[in-house]
């Protein structure tokens, strides 16, 4: 049995019956075609899907996509302007060499996002523990810290 | 920070942001598991949950019969699909045959059993619930040491023993050694089972073209050319009709220079079923069925005078293989063996591997494969033997390096080390930390009751894989330089990194050495139907091999466009720089682009010369490169929890040369992650039966950003004499030099309390239990 | 990773919830403990019923001396709660230790509760708050102490068809101190410990001390033995020791591969001896 769902995400509208049970993630990514938020567990424990909802960043392999139904949804592919500039943590995630294979990356800078709208000077401390719900293999974090800070100074 | 590009300058050395991260910081690069083919059907695959059981019987009949499943297929319909590959070859080597689904038994938890396909990833799931498996459980044996004793259960029936085979090596008068030695230090010493846990599982889509007899295959791996030559021999399709294509891939540390049963199972479904067919591992599956890196149990004795030189190094090595071989399972331990003498001047080595079977998933190459093991055992071998001595853990380093003027420096186990200055990279990160300074410190923590501790660790490591003799499908690399009509150039490069930003480093050689804008070149890997053959990334290969390879090729494009340059200039006095040829007599100059068009049209050609313009080279090395550092960790010990904080990590890798020192110093944070991960936190633990303890993020404590320290990164340079870019390699550098200096810290913290050694992962419990049992 | 299939309401009114909850649905609130064991077909509940946008039970107010938290509050809205940071630092300060940004964007107070996992962080500070749980029904409300609330691994006082709406703290005059100290577990972020103390110190004794505790063994409780321990007593640094030294007392600590009993025993004492310190150190 599928229930209709309406929301927006990335400024524009959706509307879809779904399973109540499809994941969040998996209506982001299959139905409405977003592969950018990627599934890196099964646990909520690695944030790669991270996404913001209704100015929340949510883990959205934790959520089935019924529970969305009228939310405000912006996915990484939704930070860059329409003519494709870039959102602030983004520039910095790519100067900083914030990334390396890129998998964990997009839930990376969805949840910097939201650690420096709520913390507009962060210490490093702070922006650790702050990217605690966020698993990178590769980069050894550094180069991330790095990129929040000067996002962060930056006024992102 | 990274520094803007303008053309002209040189931008080899230079702090480049990559090329790649645009599609990656915007989501719009595309992994396997962002492919959609139309008529694309979902496998879920059904597994062992038991560690050694017969197979009785699978009912497929609930799951074949859900709406919208397609097929069922289990080990009785796998006939004629080759069985998983091992490359790896030893004497004497007992190679089990590794079906691609269990036949009457399985053998360790997450053993494919039978696999359901459906039309949506969510009915395969449910379809894979409904299958039913009667199994008749064994016995299990899950621990190597257990697995060798009198009585232990078999894992394959028809070897008793669980032995897989018995590697040695000797070098050297290990008698002389141990006669002349003033002293001997033994100790046993474990390298735990990691699980490399690339952020993204592995996944594969396959696409079986039956008019065509041609199967194109995207899959997260390291190697699509070898892939290739693996699945079309497995699944039996001419190799130049199977397409591999490595798309973005969410990183590998070695769990991804392997070919899966995974992969040619899908081959297979999506050749009976004529569909496209997904396969996307979970990460519990991930946890369960991808391989595990290390899993040693080491016997080490060291022999030396009392002033502290070191004479020899003995080594018992228990390996644990896991169940079956998967690419390079049982070659990981003599990497180990090679690279056991570490930076030290001894020549006399005496190693014994013993590879063996347990219920558990097979090891292979993890980040480092086998140099970790090895030098996490030599780095604690000299610090025991400094602590017995009573001598500072610096000093006997000092005096046991292969000094600058033995280079090349042929060691006991057989290797050519190529150059190096190791005292003076020791040296500069003593001066770095403060070391005297940190020894005081020390004292006065002491007498407070406070345990501090100061760790080194002095690694090598062989790298940039490898002279083809020693590397099973030969270890040279292939690069292919294009220079389009508009002279804008693509580059081919048969390695195929995942993040460790050759799509940039490649950019930034060509740019120098042919004189155009970084943004005028691309760079392709990863699809075997556009890339001449290659071997591949791993073992810190891709800048070392694959970069010389590219070097090569770029010499050959610049001599044919100075042949050009000369025919438009009419003059032999001609040189090419900067993206110019100029004629030195004239001054007058024409651009590559102009030549590039005129190598296309061909409205005339230089004497013995081709139209177009393109060189592909195939370059071996001539020997492995051995990069080196010293990474010093401060630490200090809570007597009351046992809890470890770290208070400075230094580290002074010797790479060689560095085309973009960015993208190094991301290797080395991200390598010392992992280290510290396999010091202090990260642990596969089997349980009796087979069953992985730590098979969720739930349980297996993987490095995270507050768990992190600062990493004080700099470096020496030494170039490296093999290849002509003078690099080494630093894609395993920060693992290999991160773990035991973590351990020694922590070791050198408990001294006081005569507290002699611990096993990895340094858990609070595990140190606050030894404070407890020293007082 | 796929849960097995099930029906979705969001209901228009709590009414309405409880009345599909008495038929047998399941309460889905933040989702953060029930998704995943969904996902991993741990639980497979036949119908779920979404609490987590009822009006009526979003709310964080103080009324006559007393503050009350609708269930379906977030962590991140107890963290941050003007209200709670001035007058109940202490759910505050325990809020900002679950899991992650996003758990804590997503998760709820109530959800957390009534699903009482053993290692959830909530418990303590309710034990230490002496916390009411109102627990509510289709036939009507009743209010349980913290205490008797939590009564094992998974288990509560929850009867069938009731759920957690809403969490009542008694407002204290500003002499009190509290604290919550955590031993997190490396790999999940749970607490292998997690130490909650309300404590006062007036004329150079302790005058009032309540300990939570969670973590340690199948179910948050309240150390009454620490607490008499240090009543009416001058909180010396050797006092304090002595004290937090009976926290797991007669405990059957929880064992894994984390922490044997043995460790977890100890951590606790250690973390006791923390939050009294802290606590008393905040009193003014």
């Amino acid at each position: 049995m599928t229930r209709a769902i309406s929301l927006t995400i990335n400024g524009k509208h959706y509307e879809h019956d779904v399973e109540p049970r499809l994941l969040l993630i998996h209506y982001l990514r299959e139905v409405a075609g977003l592969t950018g938020s990627h599934m890196g567990c099964e646990t909520s424990l690695c944030g790669a899907c991270t996404v913001e909802l209704d100015g929340k960043a949510i883990k959205s392999c934790t959520m089935f996509a019924v529970q969305a139904n009228g939310a405000n949804i912006v996915t990484i592919e939704g930070l860059a302007s329409p003519e494709g500039k870039l959102h602030p943590m983004q520039e910095a995630f790519w100067n900083e060499h914030a990334l390396q294979c890129g998998f964990c990356t997009p839930g990376m800078i969805m949840v910097s996002k939201q650690i420096v709208e709520r913390n507009p000077s962060p210490t490093d401390t702070e922006i650790r523990e702050g990217l605690d719900g966020n698993i990178c293999r590769c980069t050894g974090y550094q180069h991330i810290v790095n990129a929040v800070r000067t996002a962060a100074k930056a006024g992102a | 920070m990274a520094t803007t590009v303008t053309n002209i300058e040189k931008l080899v050395g230079k702090r480049i942001r990559r090329k790649e991260d645009p599609r990656l910081i915007t989501g719009t690069a595309t992994y396997v598991e962002d492919i959609k083919l139309p008529g694309m059907h979902h496998a879920v695959i059904v597994r062992s949950p038991h560690g050694a059981a017969n197979i009785k019987g699978v009912d497929i009949s609930k799951a074949a019969a859900l709406p919208g499943v397609a097929a069922v297929f289990t080990g009785a319909d796998i006939t004629g699909v080759g069985s998983v590959v091992c490359g790896a070859d030893l004497p004497g080597l007992r190679k089990p045959v590794h079906h691609i689904l269990a036949q009457s038994r399985v053998y360790y938890v997450g053993h494919p059993v039978a696999v359901v396909v459906a039309t949506d990833r969510y009915i395969a799931a449910d379809g894979a619930d409904l299958v039913e498996v009667d199994y008749e459980v064994t016995q299990a044996v899950t621990d190597p040491e257990k697995a060798l004793a009198e009585g232990a259960p078999a894992v394959h029936p028809e070897w008793p023993d669980n032995k897989a085979f018995v590697f040695l090596q000797k070098g050297g008068d290990m008698e002389k050694a141990f006669a002349d030695a003033e002293v001997v230090v033994k100790q046993r010493i474990t390298s735990q089972r990691l699980v490399p846990n690339a952020m993204e599982t592995r996944g594969v889509v396959a696409d079986w073209l039956q008019a065509e007899h041609s199967l194109t295959l995207f899959t997260s791996t390291q190697i699509p050319h070898l892939a290739r030559t693996i699945l079309a021999g497995q699944l039996g399709i001419d190799e130049n009709r199977v397409r591999v294509v490595a798309p973005e891939v969410g990183g590998g540390f070695g769990s991804k220079l392997n070919v899966y049963a995974e992969e040619a199972l899908m081959g297979f479904i999506s050749r009976k079923i004529g569909k496209p067919v997904k396969w996307i591992e979970s990460r519990r599956e991930n946890f369960l069925v991808t391989i595990h890196g290390r899993g040693h149990v080491d016997y080490f004795e060291i022999a030396a005078k009392r002033d502290g030189t070191i004479l020899g190094l003995k080594l018992k090595l228990i390996q644990d293989l896991g169940a079956y071989h998967q690419l390079l399972t049982p070659a990981i331990p003599t990497l180990s063996v090679l690279m056991m003498p570490g930076l030290y001047n001894f020549r006399n080595i005496d190693a014994e591997v013993i590879g063996t079977f347990t219920n558990c998933v097979p090891t292979d190459a993890y980040r480092g494969a086998g140099r970790p093991e090895a030098t996490h055992g030599i780095e604690r071998m000299v610090d025991l033997l400094a602590a017995e001595l009573n001598m500072d853990p610096a000093v006997i380093r000092f005096k046991n390096f292969v000094q600058p003027d033995q280079f090349p420096f042929p060691t006991a186990t057989g290797l050519n080390y190529d150059s190096g200055d190791y005292g003076a990279t020791l040296q500069k990160a003593l001066d770095t930390i403060g070391y005297d300074d940190l020894r005081k410190q020390q004292a006065a923590a002491r007498l407070e009751g406070r345990l501090m501790g100061i760790g080194i660790s002095t690694y090598g490591e062989l790298c940039a894989f490898g002279p083809s003799p020693a590397t099973p499908a030969g270890g040279w690399e292939s690069a292919t330089v294009r220079v389009e009509p508009s002279g804008k150039v693509t580059i081919h490069t048969g390695t195929s990194p995942h993040g460790q930003g050759q799509e940039t480093s490649f950019a930034q050689l060509a740019a120098d050495e042919l004189g155009v804008s970084m943004d005028d070149i691309v760079v392709l890997h990863g699809d075997t139907s556009v890339i001449p053959y290659g071997i591949g990334t791993f073992g810190s290969r891709n800048t070392a091999v694959g970069g010389p390879a590219l070097f090569y090729a770029l010499q050959d494009i610049k001599e044919k466009v100075k042949k050009f340059g000369k025919m438009l200039l009419k003059s032999e006095n001609v040189v090419f720089e900067n993206g110019k040829c100029t004629c030195q007599v004239s001054g007058k100059e024409v651009t590559f682009q102009t030549i590039a068009g005129a190598a296309y049209r061909a409205m005339q050609l230089p004497p013995d010369t081709d139209p177009g313009l393109v060189a592909t080279k195939f370059w071996e090395p001539s020997n492995f490169a051995f990069p080196f550092g010293a990474h010093i960790i401060v630490s200090e010990v809570d007597r009351e929890t046992g809890q470890i904080e770290i208070k400075r990590y230094v580290a002074v890798d010797d790479i060689g040369n560095q085309l973009n020192p960015l993208l190094v110093e991301g290797q080395v944070h991200g390598g010392a992650a992992q280290g510290l991960g396999q010091a202090l936190w990260e642990h596969g633990i089997y349980d009796d039966n087979g069953q992985l303890m730590t098979g969720e993020f739930m349980d297996y404590a993987m490095p995270r950003a507050s768990m992190m320290p600062w990493v004080e990164c700099s470096h020496t340079t030494t170039p490296s004499p093999v290849n002509p870019l003078g690099v080494k390699g630093v894609g395993e550098a920060g693992t290999i030099g991160s773990t035991p200096a973590m351990v020694n810290s922590v070791m050198d913290a408990l001294m006081p309390l005569g507290i002699r050694h611990l096993d990895m992962p340094l858990t609070p419990e595990k140190v606050w239990k030894a404070i407890n049992g020293a007082a | 990773m796929i849960a097995n299939a099930f029906e979705y309401t969001a209901p228009q009114s709590l009414d309405e919830a409880l009345g599909l909850i008495a038929g047998g649905a399941k309460p889905l609130s933040g989702g953060m403990s029930l998704i995943p064991m969904m996902k991993l077909r741990l639980a497979a509940p036949e119908h779920l019923v979404d609490l987590a946008r009822l009006k009526e039970l979003n709310y964080i107010r103080e009324e006559n001396g007393e503050l009350h938290i609708g269930a379906a509050v977030t962590h991140y809205e107890v963290e941050s709660s003007p209200l709670l940071l001035g007058k109940c630092p202490l759910l505050a300060e325990t809020a900002a230790h679950i899991g992650d940004i996003q758990v804590r964007n997503m998760g709820t107070l109530g959800g957390s509760v009534a699903h009482a996992d053993p290692a959830s962080d909530y418990p303590a500070a309710l034990q230490a708050l002496e916390a009411g749980i109102v627990l509510r029904s289709a036939g009507g409300a009743r209010t349980v102490s913290a205490k008797d609330f939590f009564i094992d691994t998974f288990t509560t006082a929850l009867e069938p068809g009731e759920i957690v709406s809403e969490i009542v703290v008694p407002v204290e005059p500003g002499l009190t101190g509290t604290s919550y100290q955590k031993c997190k577990h490396q790999a999940s972020g749970f607490a292998v410990v997690g130490i909650a103390v309300r404590a006062r110190r007036e004329n150079g004794v302790v005058s009032l001390i309540r300990v939570g505790v969670t973590g340690l063994s199948g179910s948050s409780y309240r150390a009454e033995n620490v607490e008499a321990a240090l009543q009416g007593v001058e909180p010396t640094g050797e006092a304090i020791r002595a004290a937090a030294g009976l926290v797991a007392h007669s405990v059957d600590a929880s064992a894994d591969m984390q922490a044997s009993s043995e460790y977890r025993k100890h951590l606790a004492s250690v973390y006791t001896a923390k939050a009294i310190h802290a606590a008393l150190s905040r009193s003014a």
